[in-house]
């Protein structure tokens, strides 16, 4: 049985082999983007909007006419969240599918797990996670499109500073996302004189987290809480909130910047803080804002073709095709030491995250201020600066 | 102090009582097979997510849980059937990877069928909580603690009353002697298997409006559903309520005295410490090993 | 018992010329990896079958013992300046003692309640390995230098000579994970050959029937315990240098159970049927990366149906099989 099984998905690999060989042949030469993206497993709520994004964009461009008269061509693996698998995939990508640049990796494992190899082949490689140890550092090779954790906290505590709480409690989930955003936190609050009263965390499949939050309370001079962390549990913790009836004011990070965690948490997101892309509230956009266009477009684009909410995560990945085709574009080939030097020195490219300028010491090319400060009011975004 | 005291004993208790629930479902499924069944989780996801999908397009609420009962009844049936009875002579490992293939197959399909999303179900009453004592407690959670209750009476009427009952703890105790009495031990299996699934899968119907649910649900609750088994003695209804309670209990508290950071780290040195002192668990038979 | 001997020396030979034939067939460094990673990982499987194939006890923790490996190793060599070999082996011994720790109480244990000890037992490695940030790098992990032998380094990116051949980086960690796996199937099976191998085959048999002859099985149990971890460390130590990065994930409870599939897929007590069951886990979801969304389905059902139709393992199948084909010519001449 495993056999034929076995038989017959290679029989499948060597026809589909054949023919992409055949199609390439026809197209000539296309520019091949590879990808590894937690499509399934515990991150899929990243992945999988990025890999529709990536899809959905290049049949566009290539119905569009390509890039540099050339089609552009997707490889993609899911990796599940595992980091050994994106390692794996990685050398697939470089090694036996030889494409051209790779624009992938959802979580900040999976990246790092790739770029002892990206490094060594000397590919470029845009990242579409967030912590700060991706291009801090700078890594030659490695690029990325999402704002780092750090000015996530940074933004956070700098809203919480103008409203005046400056004892705060916090509460972070156990991945990567919300240990290095609370890592973050603590060091970014040191900085900027707040101190860190009560710090919780729970685990990304607990389901329940009114314990934490009973802890963080009992501490009456915790003025305002703030919730690292990413997937279903934020949206748990804030049910557990309203429960409890919590009345200091309450942030999120941005790992939840989407339609679909004010569908999870309903009524109780009320009045929340979060820091997040324009992507949320396109139309709150003045007119004199560069992004507005980019954010409109890409938000329409993706709600028609998938008839589902458009989320933050897979504006990362519309803003790693669009860089990388930019320096393709700019660098005139697919020579991967040119497009990395066009990808360094790529300047106001207006992305739906935010505005990159590029430089060699800088290869996220974001600042905090492209994160807007949003509440949540009648169950919706509200843009607060 | 009290007030965060019940806090945590309410938070423990809701928790605790999902474990419970789920720890039934392997113990039925153990006491007639001696199979540690990990697709049992699969069963609470599928109660949730058909559920959860069924009221999307239109269904009442009510016939939608009913159908997703059934649904996953059928499955458990379908598991026994088709996985477990043609492989009757493997090894117990053997079948225990079996299930655990059949697992990963019906996520697969939930994941095909119903997308990777999170979903929510709304409070089966008000979402109201209740105050006591400066305690608050969700309402659904009274929900999941008066199903929970309601079902291990039933499962206790149908062990000592009815025949079917006292047919399946025959088969678990003595096969070859059950069939030498006239029972049909493979009939008997079957509905081991099927009261697991409906068990499994309301039970994922009432939390689901604490949890949310999502087509990977299942994995973890039904490893801790595992654990309250273990605590409690593989096999012994009793066991699996107190030991799923015990490990909501523990979870709560030390998240709440302890470090958040280790609690599941603390639930599972308990287990340890159990086993240590009694290697069957809280309620575990003493049996003698036949040679 | 010397017919059993010679069976397993021909098994020896037959995959030292498999692990030194393959790169006649493969030259591309990605295929290269994936054979190192297999060959790691296949050394684990070996010690675990030890312990499952051998003495009957099941443990659905033994990912932890090999992320412990991976991240002793990766943190002396990284953070302490260490040299790979002796933080392996400083590793390997301080894993063993683990296991001989927690291994007295929890095999006094039986069934599936020692199943439920040995996976709170990964567990908890698992949650510490996560949470000691400071140490490990938490869930995102950690970086981990390469290889070395007395100063000479073994990277998958540089260049060796081996008897005045120029060879890739990726050809002599393949290599040497080769030569890794035979050794350690060599160890196992005269382990297995060995009194206390036969001691452990009683236990496997008749644990009670086992001790009434007089076998002290608790000392035989912990003994094998022990070994099957320090072989997980060891492996996942080299594993951890190979990767040059780790997660939590080599610790986890998911690996645990692709280890102990691996065994049960391959065919329990058989030593190459275990390696047999780590190549195919390992390579199915390559071959299944193709149907995407499909994979879960596929992947769930080929192993549920594998193990229906072939309870016994692929490799004790296929030789059955042989066998009776065989008996059944045979029979048909006469």
């Amino acid at each position: 049985m495993l056999k034929t099984m076995m038989r017959r998905a290679s029989k499948v690999a060597t026809v589909a082999a054949a023919g992409l060989l055949a199609m390439s042949v026809q197209a000539a030469d296309p520019i091949r983007i590879g990808s590894f993206l937690s499509v399934t497993g515990p991150a899929s709520f990243l992945g999988d909007p990025e890999l529709k994004t990536l899809e959905m964009y290049v049949d566009k461009i290539n119905e569009d006419g390509g890039v540099i008269g050339r089609p552009l061509e997707l490889v993609h693996y899911d990796d599940a969240g595992n980091a050994s698998n994106a390692r794996n995939f990685a050398s697939r990508l470089i090694r036996s599918d030889r494409v051209d640049i790779i624009v992938g990796g959802s979580t900040t494992g999976a990246t790092m797990a790739a770029v002892p190899m990206v490094e060594q082949a000397k590919i470029p490689f845009i990242s579409l996670a967030g912590a700060v140890v991706i291009t801090t550092p700078v890594k030659k090779w490695v690029f990325k499109t999402p704002q780092s954790d750090r000015m996530a906290a940074e933004r956070v505590l700098a809203d919480m500073k103008s409203r005046g709480l400056t004892k705060i409690g916090l509460i972070s989930g156990t991945g990567g996302f919300g240990s290095s955003g609370r890592e973050q936190t603590l060091a970014v609050a040191k900085e900027m004189g707040i101190e860190i009263l009560a710090d919780e965390t729970y685990s990304g499949s607990d389901t329940d987290m009114t314990a934490q939050l009973t802890s963080i309370r009992s501490n009456k001079d915790v003025q305002a809480i703030l919730n690292f962390g990413f997937g279903q549990g934020p949206a748990i913790v804030t049910r557990n909130y309203a429960q409890l009836g919590i009345k200091r004011p309450f942030y999120q990070s941005h790992g939840v910047a989407s339609d679909g965690f004010l569908e999870l948490a309903g009524s109780s997101a009320e009045g929340l803080r979060l820091p997040a892309s324009p992507l949320l509230v396109p139309d709150s956009l003045p007119d004199s804002d560069p992004q507005k266009a980019v954010v409109q477009a890409y938000k329409s684009d993706y709600e028609a073709r998938w008839n589902a909410k458009v989320s933050t995560f897979g504006a990362y990945a519309y803003d790693g095709l669009m860089l990388a085709v930019a320096a393709i574009e700019k660098a005139g080939s697919t020579d991967k030491a040119a497009v990395r030097d066009a990808l360094e020195s790529i300047q106001g490219h207006v992305g739906v995250t935010g505005t990159f300028n590029m430089s060699p010491d800088d290869h996220n090319g974001l600042t905090a201020d492209s994160f807007r400060i949003l509440e949540v009011h009648n169950g919706g975004w509200k843009l607060v600066n | 102090m009290f007030s965060e005291f019940l806090q945590y004993l309410f938070t423990g208790i809701t928790i605790g009582a999902t474990y419970a629930l789920i720890a039934l479902g392997f113990t039925l499924i153990y006491n007639a097979s001696h199979v540690i069944n990990f697709a049992q989780g699969e069963f609470l996801m599928i109660g949730g997510m058909a559920t959860v999908s069924l009221t999307a397009m239109g269904v009442p609420m009510l016939l939608a849980i009913i159908l997703a009962v059934v649904l996953a009844g059928v499955l458990g049936i379908a598991l026994q059937r088709l996985a477990i009875a043609p492989a009757k002579n493997a090894d117990v490992v053997t079948l225990i990877i079996i299930t655990i293939g059949a697992s990963i197959f019906i996520r697969g399909l939930a994941q095909l069928v119903w997308g990777k999303e999170y979903h929510v179900m709304a409070n089966f009453s008000s979402d109201e909580p209740i105050q006591i004592f400066g305690a608050v407690l969700n309402s659904q959670s009274l929900w999941v603690l008066g199903v929970g209750a309601v079902l291990v009476a039933i499962l206790v009427y149908f062990f000592t009353r009815t025949l079917t009952g006292k047919a399946i703890l025959a088969t678990s105790m003595n096969k070859d002697a059950a069939r030498l009495v006239g029972i049909r031990t493979q009939m008997v299996l079957m509905l081991a298997f099927m009261v697991s699934a409906l068990l499994g899968s309301i039970a994922g119907v009432v939390v689901a409006p604490i949890t949310f649910t999502s087509y990977d649900i299942g994995i973890i609750l039904g490893l801790k559903g595992f654990v309250a088994a273990a605590i409690g003695g593989l096999g012994n209804g009793m066991g699996a309520v107190v030991g799923g309670l015990a490990l909501g209990v523990v979870e709560a508290m030390s998240a709440g005295y302890l470090s958040s950071d280790y609690k599941d780290a603390v639930a599972f040195s308990m287990i340890l410490v159990v086993l240590f002192f009694m290697p069957r668990g809280l309620f575990g038979a003493k049996v003698v090993e036949r040679v | 018992m010397a017919q059993l001997a010679n069976f397993r020396l021909k098994g020896l030979l037959l995959l030292a010329i498999v692990v030194f034939a393959l790169p006649l067939f493969i030259s591309n460094p990605f295929h290269y990896g994936l054979a190192t990673q297999i060959a790691l990982i296949a050394g684990a499987v070996v010690g675990l079958n030890l312990l499952v194939g051998f003495a009957g006890q099941i443990s659905l923790g033994h990912a932890g013992f090999f992320g412990l490996g991976a991240y002793f190793s990766g943190i002396m060599t990284s953070n302490y300046g260490w040299s790979a070999v002796p933080a392996l082996l400083v590793g390997a011994v301080g894993v063993g003692l683990i296991a001989w720790v927690v291994g007295r109480p929890i095999l006094r244990l039986k069934g599936h309640y020692l199943s439920m000890a040995t996976l709170a037992v990964g567990f908890i490695i698992a949650i510490i390995l996560n949470n000691e940030r400071a140490l490990t790098g938490g869930p995102d992990g950690m970086p981990v230098p390469s290889f070395d032998v007395f100063g000479w380094e073994l990277s998958p990116f540089n260049q060796y000579s081996l008897l005045g051949v120029e060879i890739s980086g990726d050809l002599a960690w393949y290599l040497f994970a080769g030569v890794v796996l035979l050794v350690a199937v060599w160890l196992a099976q005269n382990l297995i050959d060995s009194p206390i191998g036969r001691a452990l085959r009683s236990v496997h048999g008749s644990e009670v029937a086992a001790s009434v002859v007089g076998v002290d099985t608790a000392k035989y149990k912990s003994l094998v315990f022990v070994i099957s971890a320090i072989y997980a460390s060891v492996m996942g130590a080299l594993y951890g240098h190979f990767q040059g990065f780790i997660t939590p994930s080599v610790a986890s409870f998911d690996f645990s159970i692709l280890l102990i599939t691996m065994v049960v897929l391959g065919g329990m007590g058989s030593t190459i049927g275990v390696i047999i069951g780590a190549v195919v886990l390992e390579l199915l979801p390559q071959v299944l990366a193709d149907f995407q969304e499909m994979e879960m389905v596929l992947f769930g059902l080929i192993l549920m149906l594998t193990m229906i139709f072939m309870p016994k393992g692929l490799l004790p199948t296929a030789a059955g099989f042989w066998a009776k084909r065989r008996a059944q010519t045979a029979g048909g001449k006469a």
